[in-house]
């Protein structure tokens, strides 16, 4: 009887338990504060980027600074919404961690390969797009994987990274592969190599940045979906995200956007920045 | 072999060195919190305080009965609900904190209940409290009993920082993704390379736990 | 979190399956592993004592997380082609073993040595003395750490979630990031786990309290 009693208190208790989690759980998120003009007086927009990425975010060893594309839009976008002086914070984030981080308020924006998905867009809100990414493969060279119709036979193993759209998409297009979802895209990577999966999907620019520092290595059967990148922030931030598409505009009309495309993507085989120009 | 003599270049060597300064920063302050919180906890469970003691017990429990990976993702992303938002080292700390302090609470109340219970009789027949008792007789000679638990302890909680690489916590794991990421024929290497780091810092711990034990008996 | 569980329920049964596969497989040679090396180091022979001791040293001050990592990528590229779920398993068996080698040699340590010379002197080989006499005295000593290490397994078993061992753990990472309601999911994940431990964790203590 005895035993009884501690069972059903601790059943009490666990229940007790989850709704108090589930109450954390369902409660509207917070960020309800203007974060343009917090930013403003701080000078500093803080931005969620990826550390793991070639070409678009990547941590150089040498001097711990985080370089790519992304970076470096940020950067400019950053001393157009908020004067010369002003300073660009990174925070790493991966595919996984920046929805979650951005709602919690942790960091103020996402510009990490982020794709705008209607799904997404329930969650946070998107500039318009500044980097137009398609889906594509990246396998070993001579590998027998020519498109996404070879993938869909079962006990094909395809590598993605968690919380990133081309895992959703990979599902659709070939829905008899076993998907293998790794933390980030220098674990999809390796995991590649290991031979842990015949091809590693993702947005052809990531591919291409993959592809050029590992040689043997090839991105093949051109892009079979359409990825605009956008920058992301939380529901509610229309001033932010006002002054963000006006500085995205002025970077792109002012030539800053092709410098920094031209620098990151110019030498790029197979990839044609000319037509990717804004 | 030349990819191992490139692998271990000094920049490289210093940017792990960098990773390990964050691991051993993590540790160090997570290891002192929680040896604290754990013992106040692990003698609240032990002195059976009415309500009070049954609820810690029962938060113990569950925060042991969890996977640390499943605290980390719950400090790093569910704290913030809670109108308080940790930055990535201090939601890694405390994650470390709450699950360790948990464990720790759990040995030291074992360690009190292995303490002979005829010596709380005995210094209380002297006239001490019963918490003067409890704080000058009984929670030395459990820790003393328990060091070895303890320590062990300890060397799980350095291993395990490296589970924080999942919230991108620039500790020593991560930073060898980073560099064998950027060029993978560092991958053999840098796994070689860390586990040596590791082992030497967690070996050297067990090392002192022998020794202190050795000498406390 | 109704929605999670319905929407995601056969992933979180998958997951919750690979889990405990790969923990009662960890936990099966863990323990045939660990109980050989602990063996090992209460040996007469020198060498061999040192062998146990060098196996036990070095996984024991290793991240588990290195460990699985090092079978799901660096195993694969020299050695033999295993899956995510193989290369987690064997590493969590390997990290498991060097504890509980630790414990079953405690064990073997505070069985009386007179048993030992008796059971010699009775006629019975080292080996016979070790299987018949010691280790089922051992083991009765050690239930509860042993037990304490088969909770920590299960726990430990989420590293599979870093090499995509579909283990329940890579599930909820899958999860939260498709229905994009992070912690919910994890909730739900974190009271799938506790269905497991706790129930091993308060037997343990039962137990714990009639043996002493």
């Amino acid at each position: 009887m005895k035993k009884f009693k501690h069972i059903i208190g601790a059943l009490g208790m666990l229940s007790l338990l989850m709704v108090v989690l589930t109450a954390c759980g369902t409660r509207p998120s917070l960020a309800k504060q203007d974060v343009l003009s917090n930013d403003k007086a701080s000078k500093t927009i803080t931005w969620g980027v990826k550390a793991d990425t070639q070409l678009f975010g990547l941590m150089d060893v040498k001097d711990n600074q985080i370089k790519g594309f992304d970076a470096d839009i940020a950067t400019a976008l950053t001393k157009k919404v908020l004067g010369k002086d002003a300073k660009a914070k990174f925070v790493q984030v991966t595919s996984q961690t920046r929805i979650p981080l951005l709602k919690n308020g942790n960091i103020d924006a996402i510009i990490a390969t982020m794709t705008i998905t209607p799904e997404r867009e329930k969650q946070v809100d998107f500039t318009d797009s500044y980097f137009d990414a398609g889906q594509a493969l990246l396998v070993k060279k001579g590998s027998s994987i020519k498109s996404v119709k070879d993938l869909n036979k079962s006990g094909t193993k395809v590598i993605g990274v968690t919380g990133a759209n081309s895992v959703a998409n990979i599902k659709k297009f070939a829905p008899k592969a076993q998907v293998l979802e790794l933390s980030d895209y220098a674990q999809a990577m390796t995991a590649l190599k290991s031979g842990q999966g015949v091809a590693l999907t993702t947005d052809n620019g990531i591919l291409y940045g993959m592809a050029a520092q590992n040689k043997g290595y090839e991105v093949v059967g051109g892009t079979f979906t359409k990825e605009p990148y956008g920058i992301a922030v939380n529901k509610g931030q229309e001033p932010l995200k006002k002054e963000l598409n006006k500085a995205l505009k002025e970077i792109e009309a002012d030539g800053t956007y092709n410098k920094i495309l031209k620098k990151w993507f110019g030498n790029v085989s197979g990839f044609n920045y000319k037509e990717a120009a804004r | 072999m030349q990819n191992f003599i490139d692998a271990y270049s000094w920049i490289n060597i210093r940017f792990l060195l960098e990773g390990l300064w964050v691991t051993v920063e993590v540790s160090v302050v997570s290891i002192i919190a929680s040896f604290i919180i754990g013992s106040v906890l692990g003698v609240l469970r032990y002195v059976k305080i009415k309500y009070l003691s049954a609820v810690v017990g029962f938060i113990v429990d569950i925060v042991r009965n969890l996977p640390l990976i499943l605290i980390i993702f719950f400090t790093y992303f569910g704290l913030p609900h809670l109108g308080f938002k940790p930055g990535i080292i201090f939601a890694a700390v405390l994650a470390m904190t709450i699950f360790e302090s948990a464990m720790l609470a759990e040995i030291i109340r074992s360690g009190i209940l292995a303490v002979d219970y005829g010596q709380m009789e005995g210094a209380r027949a002297n006239g001490m409290s019963y918490m003067q008792a409890l704080w000058h007789i009984i929670f030395p000679q459990a820790i003393k009993k328990t060091i070895p638990t303890i320590v062990s302890q300890f060397i799980s909680l350095i291993k395990d920082t490296s589970l924080a690489t999942i919230i991108v916590l620039p500790e020593l794991l991560n930073h060898a993704q980073i560099i064998y990421g950027q060029n993978s024929s560092y991958i053999l290497p840098m796994f070689l390379m860390i586990a040596v780091m590791y082992f030497i810092i967690c070996y050297a711990l067990s090392v002192l736990s022998r020794v202190l034990d050795k000498r406390l008996a | 979190m109704v929605y999670i569980l319905t929407h995601y329920w056969s992933e979180l049964i998958q997951g919750l399956g690979y889990t405990l596969l790969s923990s009662l497989i960890a936990l099966v040679f863990s323990t045939a592993i660990g109980t050989m090396f602990a063996i090992f180091e209460v040996l007469p022979n020198k060498a061999m004592r040192i062998i146990g001791r060098i196996y036990i040293e070095i996984f024991r001050n290793i991240p588990l997380l290195v460990i699985a990592m090092f079978f799901y990528v660096i195993i694969p590229m020299y050695v033999a082609k295993i899956d995510g779920f193989t290369a987690g398993t064997i590493g969590l068996t390997i990290y498991t073993s060097s504890f509980i080698a630790e414990t079953v040699r405690a064990g073997i340590l505070s069985v009386d040595t007179g048993q030992m010379e008796g059971a010699r002197a009775n006629g019975m080989t080292y080996w016979q003395a070790m299987s018949k006499i010691v280790l089922p005295q051992a083991f009765k000593i050690i239930i509860p750490p042993l037990g304490n290490q088969f909770i920590n397994l299960v726990k430990n078993s989420s590293v599979l979630a870093f090499v995509a061992g579909f283990d329940l753990m890579y599930q909820a990472n899958s999860i939260a990031s498709l229905s994009l309601d992070t912690i919910n999911s994890y909730v739900v994940v974190g009271v799938f786990y506790l269905i497991i431990t706790l129930p091993l964790s308060y037997y343990m203590r039962h137990l714990e309290k009639k043996l002493a």
